[in-house]
Order: C-alpha cells, then sequence, then structure tokens
C-alpha cells in the first residue's frame, strides 16, 4: 500500500529537476488534510460564536427591558422568572447523574473486568445502542409507561420516609414527578458515560493489574488500586459529559415533567421546577414579541450553564491528570 | 489515508446538505395576492385551539376553487394578532378579539388608512372538566368547588363541598391531583376566566395565557398531554377541550341549580345569550362572554376571525370574504364540528356573521 502511493510521488517528483521550486508533491495530501483539519476546527468555533452571537442578539431586548415592560408583555421580570428553570435544570440533572453514575461505572466495570469476553461484547453493543434511541421515545415511555408504574413506589416512599425532606409532601397522584424525569434522564446518559468508562478501564496498565494480583489482592481490591485511580480522570470527564446531555435534554423532560415555576427540593410532588430547555419547548410555539426575546434569553442562560459545567469539567480534568499515576 | 480523505469529504457535503435542508424549511413571507396569473394567496396566522377545523376549512375551500390557496399558521392567538396588526397575515385566528384601545383605523398595516377590523367569532368550543377517579363515573360540581381545586384549596376527593353536589357518589378519601395547561394557552385563557367570572371570591387571578403559578398543581404539555397525564393518573381531574376527552369522565357544571354537561348546545348557546362589547363598530362581533347565563355552560372557548373592515387590496379583500362566509356558513360550521368536535355557531348568530363579512370589502 505504501508503496503504491510513493512510487507515482517520486517519479513525478523527480522531472521538474532541483531549483524550480515546486512544491513536493509527496507533502501535498498532507497540506490538503491539513486544511481540511484546520477547516473543521475553525468551523466549530464559529458555529459556537454564531449561536452565542444569536442568543445574544434576539435575547437582548429581554435582558435589557424594563422590569415593568416584561411583566406586562412578557413573563415577568428576567432573574426572578429564569431561577427557578435554572435551578430545576442543574437539579433533574444532578438527580440523573447520581442515579446513572454508579450503575454506569457497574456495567463498564462488568464488562472491562469481570464478564467473559463472549458476554462483554455483545452487552457493549446493546447499551451503545440505548443511547441511539430517540429522546421522544424515552419521553412517551417515561410519560405512558414509567410515571404510572411508578406513583405506588412514590406513594410508599412518602408514606414510610416521608419524614426525609427529599420525599415529603403531596405525592403526585400521576407519577409525572422530578424523579420520574430524573430516572428517565439516567436512562439516557447512562450509555454515554458506560462506553467511554468502558474504554477508560480498559486501558488501564496490565502490568499495574497483575501486580496488584500478584501481591495476593482479590479481583475488587485490585481494580481499587490498580484501575480507579488511573481512571479517575476519564470518569470524571465521562460524568461530565454525561451531565452535558442531561442539562440540554428537552422533549423527554417536556413530556415526563410536570414542571412549574418553583424552588423545592421534594421529589414526589406534582409542583417541580421546570427546566430551561423544557420551559423554552413548551412557550415558544405560541410565544411572541417581548416572550419570544425572553425564552432565547432563558437560552442564552443555559448555554452559559453548560459553558461552566464543562469549564468546571476541564479544569477538574486537567488537576487531576497530573497526580493521577496514569503516566 | 485516503480513506480519511474520502470521510472527510462525505462529512463536509452531509454538513453543507444540513445547512440546505434548514434553508428549505423556512415558510415563504407572508403576502396578499399574487399579480401573477390567477392563482392567490391567502395567509391567516393565529390561534392553535382552530387548527383542526381551519386545516379542514382550507381543504374543502381550496377544494371548491381551486386557484386559490389558503395558509393558516397555528402559531398562537398572539402571534396572529401581531401578524395581523403588521399586515404580515390577510386575516388573523384569535381567542379573544382586539380590545378597545388595541382597535381603531389606521392601526392595521393591511387595512385602508380610514378602516379597523371586525371580529368574527368562528369557532366555539367547551371546555370539559375532566376526571378519573376509580368507581366514579358521573361527578357534578359547582363552580366555587371547580376553583376551589384548581386553586388547591379543596384537596380531598372526599371534601364536603365536592360530597354536597354529589350525595349518591362514593367518593374516595384521597388527595386530588389538579391538572393545568402547562404552556400558555387560549384554553388555560377562558377556563381561568370561567372561575374567575363565576366564582371571583375563590379564584382570585384574573383570566390569563399562563395558568396562575400561585395556585400550583399538576402541569401537563398540550391538551392530549393533559389528557394523557389525567389517563394516566389515579384521583386526577383537568381541564381540556371537550373533543379530546376521549374515555375520561366529563363533570357536569351546575348552573343555577341544573347540572349541565359540555355540549354542543349548551356551548353554542353562550353568544346567544351574551352581548357585544359596548361602543364597537354595528359589524364588528366582538363579544363580552355571559358565562353566568340560565341554561348557558359557562367553560367555552370562542375563537375570533380577525378580518379588516377595508382591505388597501380590494381583490384580497373578496377573497378574505368568500373564505370567512364558507367558514361561518352551515356548511363549515358542521365541517368544523366533524372535523374539530367544536359546537356549530346557532343559525341566528351565522346569520348575524354573514351580514358582518357581507360589508367587507
Amino acid at each position: 500500500m505504501t508503496q503504491k502511493l510513493t512510487r507515482p510521488g517520486t517519479s513525478r517528483g523527480a522531472e521538474p529537476g532541483p531549483g524550480t521550486g515546486a512544491p513536493d508533491p509527496k507533502r501535498r495530501g498532507d497540506r490538503v488534510f491539513r486544511g481540511f483539519a484546520m477547516g473543521a476546527g475553525i468551523l466549530i468555533l464559529v458555529i459556537l460564536a454564531l449561536v452565542a452571537a444569536f442568543l445574544l442578539i434576539q435575547g437582548s431586548p429581554a435582558l435589557f427591558a424594563d422590569p415593568a415592560k416584561l411583566i406586562s408583555q412578557g413573563y415577568g421580570e428576567f432573574l426572578p422568572w429564569v431561577l427557578p428553570y435554572a435551578f430545576g435544570t442543574v437539579w433533574a440533572a444532578i438527580l440523573a447523574l447520581v442515579l446513572a453514575v454508579p450503575v454506569a461505572v457497574g456495567i463498564a466495570l462488568f464488562i472491562s473486568h469481570y464478564s467473559p469476553r463472549r458476554l462483554a461484547q455483545p452487552l457493549g453493543y446493546v447499551i451503545d445502542l440505548l443511547a441511539a434511541v430517540p429522546s421522544v421515545v424515552f419521553g412517551l415511555w417515561g410519560s405512558l409507561v414509567l410515571a404510572p408504574a411508578a406513583r405506588p413506589l412514590y406513594e410508599w416512599l412518602s408514606a414510610n420516609l416521608g419524614f426525609i425532606p427529599l420525599f415529603s409532601g403531596t405525592v403526585s397522584g400521576t407519577g409525572r414527578t422530578i424523579f420520574t424525569a430524573a430516572i428517565v434522564l439516567a436512562t439516557m446518559v447512562l450509555p454515554i458515560i458506560t462506553s467511554m468508562c468502558r474504554e477508560v478501564f480498559l486501558q488501564a496498565p496490565r502490568l499495574h493489574e497483575e501486580a496488584a494480583l500478584a501481591l495476593g489482592a482479590t479481583r475488587w481490591e485490585m481494580v481499587k488500586m490498580a484501575v480507579f485511580p488511573f481512571a479517575r480522570p476519564g470518569i470524571i470527564a465521562a460524568v461530565m459529559l454525561g451531565l452535558g446531555r442531561a442539562l440540554g435534554e428537552t422533549m423527554a423532560v417536556t413530556m415526563v415533567l410536570s414542571g412549574t415555576r418553583n424552588i423545592t427540593f421534594e421529589l414526589l410532588t406534582s409542583e417541580n421546577p421546570n427546566t430551561i430547555a423544557a420551559t423554552v419547548a413548551q412557550n415558544f410555539p405560541e410565544a411572541f414579541g417581548l416572550k419570544t426575546s425572553q425564552l432565547i434569553a432563558a437560552g442564552l442562560v443555559l448555554f452559559l450553564i453548560t459553558l461552566v459545567v464543562n469549564m468546571i469539567a476541564r479544569w477538574i480534568v486537567s488537576r487531576r491528570a497530573e497526580f493521577s499515576g496514569a503516566n | 489515508m485516503r480513506i480519511k480523505t474520502i470521510a472527510t469529504a462525505a462529512l463536509v457535503t452531509a454538513t453543507a446538505l444540513a445547512f440546505a435542508g434548514c434553508a428549505s424549511n423556512e415558510t415563504p413571507a407572508a403576502g396578499g395576492t399574487t399579480a401573477a396569473g390567477a392563482s392567490k394567496t391567502l395567509t391567516g396566522t393565529g390561534s392553535s385551539a382552530q387548527k383542526a377545523a381551519q386545516e379542514k376549512w382550507v381543504a374543502a375551500f381550496q377544494t371548491k376553487n381551486s386557484s386559490v390557496t389558503v395558509n393558516y399558521n397555528p402559531d398562537g392567538s398572539g402571534a396572529g394578532r401581531s401578524a395581523f396588526i403588521a399586515g404580515a397575515a390577510n386575516f388573523a385566528g384569535s381567542d379573544r378579539p382586539f380590545k378597545d384601545e388595541e382597535m381603531g383605523a389606521g392601526k392595521f398595516a393591511g387595512c385602508a388608512a380610514d378602516s379597523s377590523a371586525l371580529n368574527l367569532p368562528v369557532y366555539i368550543s367547551p371546555i370539559a372538566v375532566i376526571f378519573n377517579v376509580d368507581g366514579v363515573t358521573d361527578l357534578t360540581f359547582d363552580t366555587d368547588t371547580i376553583a376551589g381545586i384548581f386553586s388547591g384549596k379543596i384537596t380531598k376527593w372526599n371534601d364536603a363541598a365536592i360530597a354536597k353536589t354529589n350525595p349518591k357518589v362514593t367518593l374516595p378519601d384521597a388527595a386530588i391531583t389538579a391538572v393545568h395547561r402547562g404552556d400558555d394557552s387560549g384554553t388555560t385563557n377562558n377556563f381561568t376566566d370561567t372561575l374567575n367570572k363565576t366564582s371571583p371570591t375563590v379564584w382570585t387571578q384574573a383570566a390569563a395565557d399562563t395558568f396562575p403559578a400561585a395556585f400550583g398543581g399538576e402541569a401537563a404539555n398540550g391538551t392530549s398531554g393533559v389528557v394523557q397525564a389525567v389517563t394516566g393518573g389515579k384521583n386526577t381531574i383537568g381541564y381540556a377541550d371537550a373533543s379530546a376527552a376521549g374515555k375520561l369522565g366529563k363533570a357536569s357544571i351546575l348552573v343555577n341549580g341544573k347540572p349541565l354537561q359540555p355540549t354542543a348546545d349548551a356551548a353554542s348557546a353562550i353568544l346567544d345569550n351574551s352581548k357585544t362589547i359596548a361602543g364597537r363598530a354595528a359589524n364588528d362581533l366582538a363579544y363580552s362572554l355571559e358565562r353566568t347565563s340560565e341554561g348557558v355552560y359557562p367553560a367555552v372557548l370562542v375563537s375570533y376571525a380577525i378580518v379588516c373592515q377595508t382591505y388597501k387590496d380590494a381583490a384580497l379583500g373578496t377573497l378574505v370574504k368568500d373564505y370567512v362566509t364558507y367558514i361561518a356558513s352551515a356548511d363549515g360550521q358542521q365541517a368544523a364540528a366533524t372535523a374539530a368536535g367544536s359546537a356549530p355557531l346557532s343559525s341566528a348568530l351565522q346569520a348575524k356573521v354573514k351580514t358582518a363579512i357581507d360589508s367587507v370589502k
């Protein structure tokens, strides 16, 4: 293969002779590819900048409007209006991660270190398939099947563990609570976290693992000593990727969650804090004028939240990488 | 190397195609009649409550008038009104008429300088109070009780207020989950208006598209979302277009001691018992709904077609006139009743709307 590629190149390269200054054709492919790669890199920055500019320009009428005008023509004063939704967005995503991360790490560990090879591969495929299910399908499942099915559990939790603030309040009669939304979101972020953790676990140095086992460590001790320290930045990166997905998820939350505009930590009631993405999706079709601007400005807030979360993730990963012993 | 290049090229092409796809989605700018040829275009924007009916009307009208294209964008009443003011829509669909201060000659870009707008009621739909309670098939409420339930003041099904109007029903000792619309909607506006007009002491908030957050309760997205939440839940109650209620129980509302179901007749009677807003032009049929009349089901959504008294473009005026005449005719109203489950206008009102449309130029 390499020979076939290089031979015409060298023969043609010899023809012009030295000193003509013609570029070395061998390098042409290199330069073209470099151009492509750089173009792609620039393109993504341009897209990001354009999206940010769009949000700023279209949202600015609401951001800089007189509060009285927002109350009469919009949804109300901007900050008090958007704050509960921002809280709901972060709260739902955190709940989803609390549910998803232990399971995802468990699955990844099972695939990489415990299961027989014959089982590991199909299981990996199935997990990846889960990522291909459209969010609207998750939404339908959540609202039609999961919510009614989970209602008895919620009633039990409220009756027996109601003294814990999380489970207090009147239980929703439909099961369309933030707990249900978190379960649906957890299902959606599970494949992302699992497949990334699996890759990281598989790269744990064989020698470390064997050394641990040779010193008489059990399998769990080996994982604890050799795999986790090595994989920690990878796990954090995977979690943050999942968090990004959970923060921005719209359709499933819109369909599953009974969202209102309030801040509460109660998990089982009818009055749950709605997320920004779901609020925008619900209200945009009927919005006009200042209301449209206000919803777009809410989108800007979501954009900033996601950006901040990702920056924190980068910072953690880079800080941890130095002394994780990965090298 | 080669494969990578091809992959990159494919990626670039795919991206380009994706962008091209976006562009082709954009709707053509709303305009009036096209001067070229015999084909004419009529653009309406507004109420999503009218969507199913408008689709039926557009299809029937275009079948009869093959040279005419009618576009109705169900972007919402507010969007419809602002598009009509800006002249981007030739007529608007709206769940409320223009207010006094919004009316006036010269305020509408598509109308002649000396012309104001006409609000014509064309779509009436009863809003049902739907419920899903184990073992209960029929319920009767007075409006105070309904307001109490949806404002979170009545929280148990066996509350004395509910038991009083339902002596024969065994009510469970269970919490009520009251489901409302989470998105802005004309249904919410008319439902809250009903409660505010009939039980002002319990329902202290004014009518609004957004359900008052202070009253709490469960939120669901869209009519179908509410119906589905009530159906899938237990001991639930909600409000939705009567046509969308499906197999759910529909509560009767007590009006002057008589229980009324959300039927077409009881709903359309509301306009025959209401007066048009005082001080408007004779042909402006903007009603101030009288929700407490004898024999009238109070929770009714009345949606309007808003047109110019005189259009800048006379040909366009004729076109609007033809279309709205069909909508308000017995045929058109029957078609909407079949397609959307609306309540047809009474024949007296059909005649009134006809007179009003005939004055459009």
